[in-house]
Parts: C-alpha cells; sequence; structure tokens
C-alpha cells in the first residue's frame, strides 16, 4: 500500500554534509527511508517521512546528524500540558505496547 | 568440546543463580518461570532454556496484554536464555522483556539455535522502550557484561533489533562491550530470512509499515482506553436527560437519553474503530481531521435515522448539538491515536494539537450547552 505520511514540513532532522563519512548507517536504521546514498555521503531524500525517532543520529558515528527526537503521541503532549510527568501516552508503564505489531 | 562445556539438564530445578566462577559478576534468570522448559550448563552457570514453540498459556496473556489486562506487568526475568541447543558459534539476539517482544522473537526462530539476551525494559516493547531509553546503549552493555557472554560465544556479534536503534548507539556498544551491533529487520519473521542471508536486511525488511492488521490490532486497547470516560459520559447524558427532558422519567430516558448515549457511543466507534481502519482512506493528514470527518458521516447517519425534526428549535437544537460533540470525540480520540501510529513525529503532533485540541474542547462544550437548551425547549 502506499506509503503514509505525516504534516509535511514540520521534521527537525537536521545533516551537516561536511561531517558524513558515508558509513550508510542512518539508512540502516531509518524505518522510513528518509536517506538515499549519494555518491560518498549519505542524503536526506524523503524529510516529510521523517517520524524524529532519533535512530540516525544516535547512530551516526561522526556526529553529522541531528534531530528533536521524541515520541509522536498526543497523549504524551497532554499529559505534559497538564503537568503530569511523561510516561502515561501508549508507550508508558501504565499502557506500554503501542507501537504497532507485537515487537 | 562443546558437548561439555554446554549441556542439557531436565527438568527445571531452582531459581536465580549467580555463576560462582564469574566472581558474581554475572546474573542468570531465574530458571522458575512458566515459558522455561529446561536448563543449559554453560561456562558461566546454568541458563534457562526456552522452546521457540508458544504454550496455550502464552497466546493467552498476548491476547489479555491487548486487551489491556495485566499489561504493565507482563514481563519476563532480564539476562541471558538458550533456544534450542545454542553452542559458542550461534548467534545472540536481545529482546526487550515486555513478555509479548519475547515471545514474537522465540517463535520467530522455530527449528534454530540462538542465545536470547533478554533486556530489562520494564516490561516495555522494543519501539517504545527505545524511545523512551531504557532500551538502550548502557543498558544492551551491562547485560552483555552480566550475561557473561564473552564466555558463552566465541564471536563478538549480538543482533538487536532495528527498531531498538533510537536508544541505543551501535558504535558506543562496540568500544564498551567489544561486541558489534547488527541491526536485524524490524520485523522479527523476517528473521530467518535475516539470519540466513547472513545477517543481511532487504530495503523492505527495513522499513516501517502501518497496515491494516498493523492497525486493527491496537482497536481493542483503544477501547478499552476510552471505556471509562464514555461510561462516565453516558452516565451523565442520562441523567441529564432524564431530569431536564419534556416528559416522565421513562420516557425522557427513553427517547433522549439512550439516543445520547448511542451518539456518543458512534462518536466512540467513528473515533477508536472506523479511524484505525480507514486511516489511509480520511481525508487529511492530521489524525484529528480525519477523526472528524468519520465521526460527522456517523452522526449525519444517526441523525437522519432519527429523523430529527429541523422544522423546530428543539430539532434544530438537538442537530447541531450532536453534529458538533460526535466529530470533536471522535477527533479527540483519533489524535491520540497519533500514540499508537509508526509515523507521526511529535513536531508534527504538537503542531496538530495547537489546532485542533481548542476546537475539540470548544465544539464539545457548546454542543453540550445546545443539547441541554434542546432538553430545556422541547
Amino acid at each position: 500500500m502506499k506509503d503514509l505520511i505525516y504534516l509535511k514540513n514540520v521534521a527537525s532532522l537536521h545533516m551537516d554534509i561536511a561531517r558524513c563519512t558515508g558509513c550508510g548507517m542512518c539508512r540502516e536504521v531509518c524505518p522510513h527511508d528518509v536517506f538515499v546514498m549519494n555518491g560518498k555521503t549519505a542524503a536526506i531524500a524523503r524529510r516529510d517521512a521523517c517520524m524524529e525517532c532519533g535512530a540516525c543520529s544516535r547512530n551516526c558515528p561522526a556526529g553529522a546528524l541531528s534531530v528533536s527526537a521524541g515520541v509522536g503521541c498526543a497523549a504524551a503532549v497532554l499529559n505534559g500540558l497538564l503537568g503530569r510527568s511523561g510516561g502515561e501516552c501508549c508507550c508508558g508503564p501504565a499502557e506500554d505496547g503501542g507501537k504497532t505489531g507485537c515487537c | 568440546m562443546t558437548e561439555n562445556k554446554y549441556s542439557l539438564e531436565l527438568p527445571v530445578l531452582g531459581g536465580g543463580l549467580e555463576s560462582p566462577d564469574a566472581g558474581g559478576v554475572v546474573v542468570l534468570p531465574s530458571l522458575n518461570q512458566p515459558f522455561v522448559t529446561g536448563e543449559m550448563r554453560t561456562p558461566v552457570g546454568t541458563v534457562p532454556r526456552i522452546a521457540a514453540e508458544l504454550a496455550g498459556r502464552d497466546r493467552l496473556g498476548t491476547l489479555k496484554a491487548r486487551l489491556g489486562v495485566n499489561r504493565a506487568n507482563y514481563k519476563v526475568e532480564p539476562g541471558l536464555y538458550a533456544l534450542g541447543r545454542p553452542d559458542e558459534t550461534s548467534p545472540v539476539l536481545a529482546s526487550a522483556n515486555y513478555k509479548t517482544s519475547f515471545d514474537c522473537l522465540r517463535r520467530s526462530l522455530a527449528g534454530r539455535d540462538a542465545w536470547i539476551l533478554v533486556l530489562d525494559t520494564k516490561g516495555i516493547n522494543v519501539w517504545c522502550a527505545a524511545g523512551k531509553g531504557t532500551f538502550g546503549t548502557n543498558e544492551l552493555v551491562y547485560r552483555i557484561e552480566a550475561g557473561g557472554l564473552k564466555k558463552v560465544v566465541a564471536h563478538r556479534r549480538i543482533i538487536v533489533p532495528q527498531l531498538a536503534a533510537p536508544g541505543v548507539a551501535a558504535h558506543t556498544v562496540k568500544i564498551l562491550s567489544g561486541f558489534r551491533v547488527h541491526y536485524g529487520p524490524v520485523r522479527a519473521d523476517d528473521l530467518p530470512a535475516y539470519l540466513d542471508a547472513g545477517l543481511a536486511a532487504s530495503r523492505d525488511m527495513r522499513r516501517v509499515s502501518f497496515g491494516l492488521p498493523d492497525r486493527a490490532i491496537l482497536i481493542p486497547i483503544e477501547l478499552a482506553g476510552a471505556a471509562k470516560i464514555f461510561f462516565l459520559a453516558s452516565l451523565a447524558a442520562l441523567l441529564l436527560a432524564g431530569l431536564l427532558g419534556p416528559a416522565g422519567l421513562a420516557a425522557n430516558l427513553f427517547h433522549d437519553g439512550l439516543f445520547a448515549v448511542a451518539a456518543l457511543g458512534l462518536g466512540l466507534l467513528a473515533g477508536a474503530v472506523l479511524h484505525p481502519l480507514l486511516l489511509p482512506w480520511l481525508p487529511g493528514r492530521a489524525f484529528s481531521q480525519k477523526g472528524a470527518t468519520a465521526g460527522l458521516i456517523v452522526v449525519l447517519g444517526l441523525l437522519y435515522a432519527r429523523g430529527v425534526d429541523l422544522s423546530i428549535l428543539p430539532g434544530k437544537l438537538e442537530a447541531l448539538a450532536w453534529l458538533l460533540i460526535v466529530p470533536a470525540v471522535a477527533a479527540f480520540l483519533a489524535m491520540n491515536f497519533t500514540g499508537c501510529s509508526t509515523y507521526t513525529s511529535p513536531a508534527g503532533v504538537k503542531k496538530e494539537m495547537r489546532l485542533a485540541l481548542p476546537l475539540e474542547i470548544s465544539a464539545a462544550a457548546l454542543g453540550s450547552v445546545l443539547w441541554i437548551a434542546a432538553l430545556f425547549t422541547a
């Protein structure tokens, strides 16, 4: 089926191309195929598909990627607004397992 | 030499062993867990042995967790487990300690021998735990040490689910533990193909999908989450209709009260059932917009079925009230579904909520006032 794309032009993903060593790790860990290899470096090809999970920046050995990572979860944002500490979202201790499927 | 280094021992005995020859540093999981089928001697001590086949009890446990029963406490003990009859050359796979994640992993490895290293993710699944950092670099390095992995296997490779990558820095794990992280496929079902290809995943195995089955399986937990507030709202609606309605108590309850409960139920249906099922086809990108659309469709159907008389004031007020309330309820529930989706970004969710949340609250509040006004004018 077609790719589901959320709101456009919001993702905070940033790449410092000068630092990229072209190891390809970002492409490997990205669950939404945001990156392509462009010659000797990686490049952001599908920015609007980025869900800001932070896998790429965490696994970039060169520190070329930055993203303000988090879970895209309304309940978590609501709890933040209400001053409750996080963890009550689908991923919280009370109710985990939100993210799809069994794993 | 594998034969005496790694020997099987049946039946299950005792629990919570610490290896004496590892100086108490090695901590092995208890053998006294219902899914443990045996035990296995390793250079670091006795490790619980597990099977790939799930028992009826495991399936029942997963079903209950999906329905929200005991989900927060559906855990396995962290540490090293032996699946089948692994030796020092067998692959090591990391798992979360949410029992459903663990079961999903072992089920996919039927007919294979492997070591399973379970991290303490507080009973949370891989992706969510990685987002929180509990499935993280430090925990992984700690479990590699505490499981005595360097003595159990001769290689230095560990297969970590790709969805753990938000929490695990592979290059740091290598420096701290000596083990190279190989990111496995997103779905455990692809593990046999990944292993047979020599730890290589196709592009497709690396992508997260959010297909109909993925969405449908989340419906029970959505309904369970909304059940309490739905019950309270229904109770309030019945009370108000019974007391404020134009006729006697029983007639009011039947004519206005039960209708209100039905309308609220349809809002719940639109937001927590129709929205997940119809996600790709509902218009817009924002979940609240998709949910509001689903709510609008069902409320139009409901008002038509009721045959609301739009020529009189109470009819107009009532129709308008439900046209506001039902889409607002559905939009709010749909918005909450962002937490379960596999593609919404936090920046996007915040942007959506800044606009949607005030609209949802005002629509629901205005709708409630109009509904009460309709009861008074009837």
